[in-house]
């Protein structure tokens, strides 16, 4: 590319990096944008008279004596009880990641290493399982939750992500444990290990890189779920994202929607985090299954 | 790996699958047959974890017989709820064939149908986004490909923003921005000099919004993929085409476009399973006066005081036999795939 680089006209080099600002702008204006405001009053955050307000903060100033403040963040970790969806988002969001990392790698190592017809059909179901929108398999939880009452607890939810995560972290997993040499675990054998031995002796040492990798995306697919924890969830168990659409209803009227948009902006801080540290596995991640075509 | 040692490694993953993916499946299916609700597979399975949980085998086959008989399975209706008016209306449909003069009205007249209204926009949205963030990711994947080496680890940071964050709460910023106070709403009011104007307001601005919604929340998945590709695709034939005089626009097309077309195919058949399932931005956009979904409805008839689970039932089927037929092309060719000789 350097060849092509030093060639490249002065109008297309404007073009190239007037694109590449106007999507960084699009990417990430909306995130800093909000998180700004959220330290501001209502009047400031939507300010039709005066944009410039956000960054000023007159009406913060008029209420609070100084132009930035956390009273939005009060209200929704103290008074809304935004905390415990917190800490019920962190217990479901862990719990999900390790069981269903367990099982997949499991299932996914030997999918790997089976040659027979039916690893393939496997892969098959669990693609067209990973195509159901997980909505469509609500209503068939609701009545038996019901009967065994069970319904509206977090371990339900969790085994019910576990479950709706198996399908992609599966195709993740089996698709890295295809690049880890068969010659590794085969000579293993030779030497008199079972497979299972061969698993943990040789295979688990080496895997990491992968299951790091599938255990981001099935915290991501959890943390993000809303459809599963909206409706599996009782109001004192619900996790952030149901707890900030139920916001919604509740703040919007009584005039509190900066505690709303509070809310907003400490479920959005987690996954900063995590893109900041885990930017290169997020990255393979993305790629892994593309390459495989 | 002996069939054995197989069935062993992948029981626990098989497990849940099967209880939580296959059995809700089957499930659903009963369920959309029957009014109100069917039990029929569930209380087998219940009769079964009562005898391992409890193990009084007599008093608890006697409790499940009670249970049996106080809630006697539903009605059997066949596909009635499949044809009433909320799915697939073939009365109201009949009728408007007859009576509409123009296809036009015919098909402006099923916006009037829930089950069709919900299918119009989850196709339109599936099958306009979908092009759009193949595009996009491609520009965008350029763009970045041509900038500094630093420069492009942070271009890459903020374009996964977008496509990590919760759908729900991306929709949300978004839906504070653009109202008529935040500062995209405000801001269009100025540049169009229409205090009035607003995107909730209309259908169309709302479809537009959402649309646009959906390319920014999965533009960055094409753009990783993409960018991934472009660091494979080999200098010889750039350089060849080069010395053959191609223009950069005629590389482009011919020597990058090709390479990653496999990609695209990748790209594309994610993004048609993503798309289909379009709900989050809905709720986070209040845009159900203007637009729903299929998981929209589905979502709406669970949330009802009276939870209507078969007809959320029957539009499940309904949404799993459309991802069926979306996902078709790529089962038919992973089939011939296997199957070469046939």
């Amino acid at each position: 590319m350097t060849s092509n680089q030093i060639k490249r006209p002065l109008g297309l080099q404007l073009l190239i990096y007037g694109f590449v600002l106007f999507w960084l702008i699009l990417a990430a204006f909306p995130f800093l944008w909000t998180m700004w405001g959220s330290f501001k009053v209502e009047l400031d955050f939507f300010s039709k008279g005066d944009w410039t307000n956000v960054f000023s903060g007159v009406r913060t100033q008029v209420v609070y004596g100084k132009s930035f403040t956390g009273a939005g963040y009060e209200g929704a970790w103290i008074q809304e009880e935004f905390w415990r969806a917190f800490f019920n988002t962190a217990i479901v969001c862990v719990s999900t990641v390790l069981i269903s990392l367990t099982l997949a790698t499991l299932g996914g190592y030997a999918l790997s290493r089976s040659g027979f017809r039916y690893s393939f059909w496997l892969l098959i179901i669990a693609l067209v399982f990973r195509a159901l929108p997980p909505i469509t398999l609500v209503s068939g939880y609701l009545q038996p939750f019901y009967d065994w009452n069970v319904w509206g607890t977090l371990p339900t939810t969790i085994i019910v992500l576990v479950a709706i995560n198996q399908p992609f972290t599966l195709w993740m997993l089996h698709s890295f444990f295809q690049t880890i040499p068969k010659e590794l675990d085969e000579s293993a054998k030779v030497d008199g290990c079972t497979q299972f031995q061969a698993f943990r002796h040789v295979i688990i040492p080496v895997m990491w890189p992968g299951v790091i990798t599938a255990g981001l995306f099935s915290f991501l697919l959890a943390y993000n779920d809303f459809a599963v924890t909206a409706l599996l969830l009782s109001q004192e168990n619900q996790t952030m994202v149901p707890k900030i659409a139920s916001f919604m209803g509740t703040t919007q009227t009584e005039g509190n929607i900066m505690f709303a948009v509070a809310a907003v902006v400490s479920a959005i801080v987690p996954l900063f985090i995590l893109v900041m540290f885990f930017q290169r596995q997020l990255v393979s991640g993305l790629t892994a299954g593309a390459v495989k075509g | 790996m002996k069939h054995k040692t197989f069935f062993w490694f992948f029981l626990p993953t098989a497990l849940a699958m099967f209880l939580f993916i296959a059995l809700p499946l089957t499930s659903i299916v009963s369920q959309s047959l029957h009014t109100p609700h069917d039990a029929g597979i569930w209380l087998l399975l219940n009769r079964v974890i009562h005898l391992v949980v409890n193990l009084k085998l007599l008093l608890i086959i006697r409790q499940v017989k009670k249970s049996t008989k106080s809630k006697p399975q539903g009605k059997w209706v066949g596909f009635q709820i499949y044809t009433d008016r909320n799915h697939l209306a073939f009365k109201e449909v009949g009728e408007f064939w007859e009576s509409k003069t123009s296809f036009i009205d015919f098909v402006s007249s099923l916006n009037d149908l829930p089950f069709y209204r919900a299918m119009g926009f989850t196709l339109t949205y599936t099958f306009v986004v979908t092009p759009l963030v193949i595009l996009f990711g491609f520009i965008i994947a350029l763009a970045v490909n041509s900038l500094h080496r630093h420069l492009k680890g942070f271009m890459v940071f903020f374009s996964l923003l977008p496509m990590i964050v919760t759908p729900l709460v991306g929709s949300l910023i978004l839906f504070w921005m653009i109202d008529a106070r935040g500062i995209i709403g405000s801001g269009l009011q100025e540049l169009f000099a229409d205090p009035t104007l607003s995107l909730k307001a209309s259908t169309g601005l709302t479809w537009i919004t959402l649309i646009v919604y959906g390319v920014w929340h999965s533009a960055p998945f094409a753009f990783i993929v993409f960018y991934a590709g472009l660091q494979t695709v080999p200098q010889e034939t750039i350089e060849a085409a080069m010395i053959d005089g191609a223009t950069r626009f005629q590389q482009t097309i011919h020597v990058i476009v090709p390479h990653l077309s496999p990609l695209v195919a990748f790209v594309a058949l994610i993004q048609l399973m993503d798309n289909f399932r379009v709900f989050e931005p809905i709720v986070g956009f209040s845009a159900s006066a203007h637009a729903t979904s299929l998981s929209w409805i589905i979502w709406n008839d669970i949330g009802q005081e009276i939870r209507l689970l078969s007809s959320a039932a029957t539009t499940s089927v309904l949404t799993i036999i459309g991802v069926i037929i979306l996902l078709m092309p790529v089962l038919i060719r992973t089939w011939r795939e296997f199957n070469p000789e046939k």
